[in-house]
């Protein structure tokens, strides 16, 4: 406020001034209302013209291309989002794909394991039925072999102590006690054995 | 004479003499200057709204700058109501940005250096923005003079101050700009003398201010033109959104 009225009367002294100079130097060319009107006119006619040609021509132009510039950026912005989106959805799929073939292995690992185990087991009862089918037979066998071994050696030590007797004395000794006797010196021995 | 400051400021005739009538409407300098400023924003916004290319050259860049820092100005001060006034802001803004500028070339007439060039502008602003107001308020425009919370002994007071401020607004305006370029302008002049009159021995001091005052004298150029085209988005904001 204060500022418009002291520039209203720096205008009032200007005018003064003028007014008081004019004789002398002409003062300033300004307040010469000589070209006033004609001023008036050329700045109606050139910013007239200038408007004119502005709103009508230019400006549209501008605007227009700053409108579609702005459409194709968000054109662009949008396109890049949705491709963003697709290579999302693309990199979930072959995560997916990747998951499953790794659970897949994993599947059929486990399976050719259980597999193997299942095979190896099998094989190792069969081969262990079959050991121990033998180590009964030998063990059966040895055991036979031992009982008859016994009587075996007691026979044979019956026949051997009758020749032998036969030999010496030159006269038959029943074999039935002879028998009896071996038997008895096998059961010592055994005895004798089974203490140490 | 050419040494006096204010010869820069002289209007001469280019050109046979005009008569409308009784008026005297003949070319001169000044409306050389107009027309020499009013093409160059022409042809210069031309070539830049020309090619329409997604990444803009220096021109297209530059017109673009511009469209953009108006319309911003305009937004951001009368809001956007005053889209419709936009292009005459524009032309109003570049026309004195143009004329101020071409004053600072050497030998160059100042357009806007002149009272009546920058008073008819403020006059037809003030006229056009009063005209606005009251077709859109009707008389509620005269409200603009009545502030809201104001105590009633001051009210007779305000709305005097009010009603002169008001009135004042073309002068202000109008003088404003005038004054600015004048004073600038006789500066430059009344420095560039003294450069001459100390010669080689004693110039160089007002030759370096003349130097700075031409730096000065292109700031307030730009300075000059935003101030009155912002002023002018401030009237119109006034008249279009009625905040009293």
């Amino acid at each position: 406020m204060l500022k418009k009225i002291i520039i209203l009367i720096f205008v009032t002294c200007f005018a003064c001034f003028n007014t008081v100079f004019a004789a002398e130097s002409g003062g300033m060319p300004q307040l010469n209302p000589e070209f006033w009107i004609s001023q008036i006119f050329w700045l109606i006619i050139t910013f007239g013209i200038l408007f004119i040609v502005l709103t009508k021509v230019i400006l549209p132009k501008i605007s227009d291309n700053l409108e579609t510039r702005k459409s194709q950026i968000l054109e662009n912005i949008e396109t890049a989002d949705r491709q963003k989106e697709e290579s999302q959805k693309k990199i979930d799929e072959y995560e997916k794909i990747i998951l499953d073939s790794k659970v897949k292995a994993k599947n059929y690992f486990n399976e050719a394991r259980e597999k193997i185990l299942d095979d190896i087991n099998k094989k190792r009862a069969a081969l262990e039925e079959n050991l121990d089918e033998e180590i009964n037979s030998v063990e059966n066998e040895l055991s036979e072999f031992r009982n008859k071994s016994g009587d075996k050696i007691n026979k044979i030590a019956a026949e051997t102590s009758a020749e032998l007797i036969k030999e010496l004395i030159g006269e038959e000794v029943n074999n039935s006690s002879i028998a009896a006797i071996v038997e008895d010196q096998a059961k010592i021995s055994k005895e004798r054995k089974d203490v140490i | 004479m050419a040494s006096n400051p204010m010869y820069q400021f002289n209007v001469y005739r280019i050109g046979p003499e005009i008569k409308l009538g009784s008026v005297d409407i003949s070319f001169t300098n000044a409306s050389l200057f107009m027309a020499i400023s009013s093409l160059a924003i022409l042809i210069i916004f031309n070539l830049g709204a020309k090619k329409k290319t997604l990444i803009p050259d220096k021109l297209q860049l530059l017109s673009e700058l511009s469209y953009t820092f108006v319309a911003k100005m305009i937004s951001d001060t009368a809001g956007s109501k005053a889209k419709p006034y936009f292009s005459f802001i524009f032309s109003l803004f570049m026309f004195v940005l143009f004329c101020n500028m071409f004053g600072m070339i050497p030998y160059a007439f100042t357009v806007t250096s002149h009272i009546i060039v920058t008073f008819v502008l403020a006059a037809f602003i003030f006229i056009g923005v009063t005209i606005i107001g009251f077709m859109k308020h009707g008389l509620g425009y005269l409200k603009l003079f009545v502030p809201s919370g104001v105590p009633m002994v001051l009210l007779p007071l305000i709305v005097v101050i009010e009603i002169i401020s008001y009135l004042s607004r073309p002068i202000s305006l109008s003088v404003r700009l005038f004054a600015n370029m004048m004073a600038g302008h006789t500066m430059m002049k009344v420095f560039g003398g003294f450069v001459i009159s100390l010669g080689i021995v004693g110039g160089w001091l007002p030759l370096s201010f003349s130097v700075a005052l031409t730096g000065l004298e292109i700031l307030v150029a730009f300075l000059q033109a935003y101030v009155f085209a912002i002023l002018t988005c401030i009237y119109l904001n006034d008249a279009l959104n009625l905040h009293h």
